[in-house]
C-alpha cells in the first residue's frame, strides 16, 4: 500500500463577493476563496460562522459553480428556523467574510470523460451540484448527451430558469424537463405531476445507454425517485443520490 | 486554538438548550432522522436476509433471521452524530452486540484487530474491534422498538454510536475480521479513518 500524505482541509476566510437573488428564497453567494485546490461538479463545502460570544454553527453547501470558474459559488435556500441559511441569505451582504472548508465528497460527483448519457433529476435546490455538472459540461467540447428532469413548486421557485434554459436552447443536446407541483402559469404546458415512473420513463435515456443517474433533493424526493429507477431497471449502482434532509438549516 | 473571525450579524437563533459537553464540537442537535445515503435505499425482507462473521474467507458464523433474532438481545439508549453536522440524542436501538455475537462463535476473543463491515449495496465502512467490544458496537434491528426502517439501514444496521454514524453502516450483511486496517467506502473517498466526533474527525487530515 503507498501512503500518501494526507493535506488536511484547513478552514480559510473567504470574501462575499456579489450576491445574487435566484428566487424569492434562494440566493448565490459567489466567494472568492484565497486557495482553492479545484473540485469536481457535485461536491459540497463546509462553512463556519462564529457569533459574537463565540457561538459557531457549521453546515454543508453544494457548490453551484463548474471548476472552471474563478469565483466559488454556493446556493443557498431560506429553511425555515434555518439560523445559517436566514444569515446567508438574509443578513449576508457583499464584502463580509466567513469561514470555509472544502471540497468534500469524493461520490456523488460527475466524470465526463467516462462518457454516457448523463441523467440529472433534481427536487427544489436539490438542483444545485446538478448544475455545477450542467456548466461544466455546457464549457466542454464533446458534450455526452443529458437531460435534466427538475420539480419545482411554481415557476418562480425555478433556480437558474434563465440559464437552463439558455443553455437547452443552444445545445441540442440537452432537453431540460420542468414540472411544477403546486402552481403553474394560466399558459403552462409543460408538466405539472410530481415525478411519477411515467415521467421518468418518458424522459431519462433507456437503461441500456447505461445513463449515469444523479438525483438531489428532499430525502422523501430522493427515496420516491430512485425507488422508481429501480422498478424501472436501472442498476442501483449508476444511480447516485444527495438529500437535502428535512433538518438542513 | 486560533480566535475564528466573527461573521458580522450572526447569532444564534437556536430554541433549545443542550448541555456544551452533550453535543460534539460542530455539531446541531435536530429532532428529525435525516437520511444519507449514496445510492437507492435497497429493500431486503428479514426472510431473505443472513447475516455472518468471517475470518480470512471462511465463515465464523451464519444467521438467518429468525436465528439471529433468538440470539440474547440488548437495549441501549444512545446520541448519534453524523458527519453532516446533525446529532440526535436519545434514540433507542435494540440488537446483538459485538461481544455477544463473538460469544455466538465460542470466541472468548476477537480473531484480528480491525474489522470491515459490508453492506448490501457494496457499501463499506471499517472499524478498529477495540470500538465494538465491551458494549461499544452491535447489530441493531429495533429502533424506538419498531423494526428499523429501510431508510434507516432495516432490516439490521451496524451501530457503532461513538463514532460519526457513516461508520454504523446500513443494511449490514457481514462483519469481516482483518489482520491489518484498510479503508471502506467513505474512507477512501476523503473522510476521516476513524471518525471521533469529539475530535471532529470529519475528512482525512482532520
Amino acid at each position: 500500500m503507498t501512503t500518501v500524505p494526507v493535506r488536511r482541509l484547513e478552514w480559510q476566510l473567504i470574501d462575499v463577493r456579489k450576491i445574487v437573488v435566484e428566487t424569492p428564497r434562494v440566493k448565490s453567494l459567489l466567494l472568492h476563496v484565497p486557495s482553492w485546490r479545484g473540485h469536481l461538479p457535485g461536491q459540497h463545502v463546509d462553512i463556519r460562522l462564529t457569533a459574537e460570544g463565540g457561538y459557531q454553527a457549521q453546515r454543508s453547501y453544494s457548490i453551484a459553480s463548474p471548476p472552471e470558474d474563478k469565483l466559488l459559488s454556493l446556493t443557498v435556500e431560506l429553511v425555515d428556523n434555518g439560523e445559517v441559511s436566514h444569515y446567508l441569505t438574509v443578513d449576508l451582504r457583499a464584502g463580509d467574510q466567513f469561514e470555509l472548508r472544502g471540497p468534500i465528497g469524493g461520490y456523488f460527483v460527475w466524470n465526463p470523460a467516462i462518457g454516457y448519457p448523463l441523467c440529472l433529476i433534481a427536487g427544489g435546490s436539490g438542483i444545485v451540484p446538478l448544475m455545477a455538472m450542467l456548466r461544466h459540461r455546457d464549457k466542454r467540447m464533446g458534450r455526452v448527451p443529458a437531460s435534466l428532469l427538475y420539480s419545482s413548486r411554481s415557476l418562480e421557485d425555478v433556480i437558474y430558469r434563465e440559464e437552463l434554459d439558455a443553455m437547452a436552447h443552444r445545445d441540442p443536446d440537452l432537453r431540460v424537463i420542468n414540472t411544477l407541483t403546486r402552481k403553474q402559469p394560466p399558459n403552462w404546458s409543460g408538466h405539472r405531476r410530481r415525478i411519477d415512473k411515467a415521467l421518468l420513463a418518458e424522459t431519462c435515456f433507456p437503461a441500456k445507454q447505461k445513463p449515469r443517474i444523479f438525483v438531489c433533493g428532499s430525502t422523501s424526493f430522493v427515496e420516491d425517485v430512485s425507488r422508481l429507477l429501480v422498478d424501472l431497471g436501472y442498476d442501483s449502482l449508476s444511480v447516485k443520490t444527495e438529500r437535502f434532509g428535512p433538518s438542513g438549516g | 486554538m486560533e480566535e475564528a473571525p466573527i461573521s458580522r450579524g450572526f447569532r444564534s437563533r437556536r430554541q433549545e438548550q443542550t448541555p456544551n459537553d452533550r453535543v460534539p464540537p460542530g455539531q446541531y442537535v435536530t429532532t428529525d432522522f435525516p437520511v444519507l445515503s449514496a445510492g437507492p435505499t435497497p429493500r431486503i425482507a428479514p426472510e431473505d436476509w443472513t447475516f455472518g462473521l468471517e475470518l480470512a474467507g471462511s465463515a465464523l458464523g451464519k444467521w438467518n433471521w429468525a436465528e439471529f433474532e433468538a440470539l440474547p438481545q440488548t437495549t441501549i439508549k444512545t446520541d448519534i452524530h453524523c458527519v453532516t453536522k446533525w446529532s440526535k440524542l436519545d434514540t433507542t436501538w435494540r440488537g446483538v452486540t459485538f461481544d455477544d455475537l463473538l460469544k455466538a462463535v465460542g470466541r472468548s476473543e476477537p480473531p484480528a484487530p480491525f474489522v470491515m463491515a459490508h453492506c448490501e449495496g457494496g457499501y463499506t465502512t471499517n472499524i478498529p474491534v477495540a470500538d465494538l467490544v465491551d458494549g461499544k458496537g452491535m447489530i441493531a434491528t429495533r429502533y424506538e422498538g419498531l423494526p428499523i426502517l429501510p431508510a434507516h439501514g432495516g432490516p439490521a444496521r451496524l451501530l457503532v454510536p461513538h463514532l460519526y454514524f457513516w461508520k454504523s453502516g446500513k443494511w449490514v450483511r457481514r462483519l469481516r475480521f482483518m489482520k491489518k486496517d484498510e479503508r471502506g467506502f467513505w474512507e477512501s473517498l476523503g473522510y476521516h479513518n476513524y471518525g471521533d466526533p469529539r475530535k471532529e474527525q470529519r475528512y482525512d487530515g482532520d
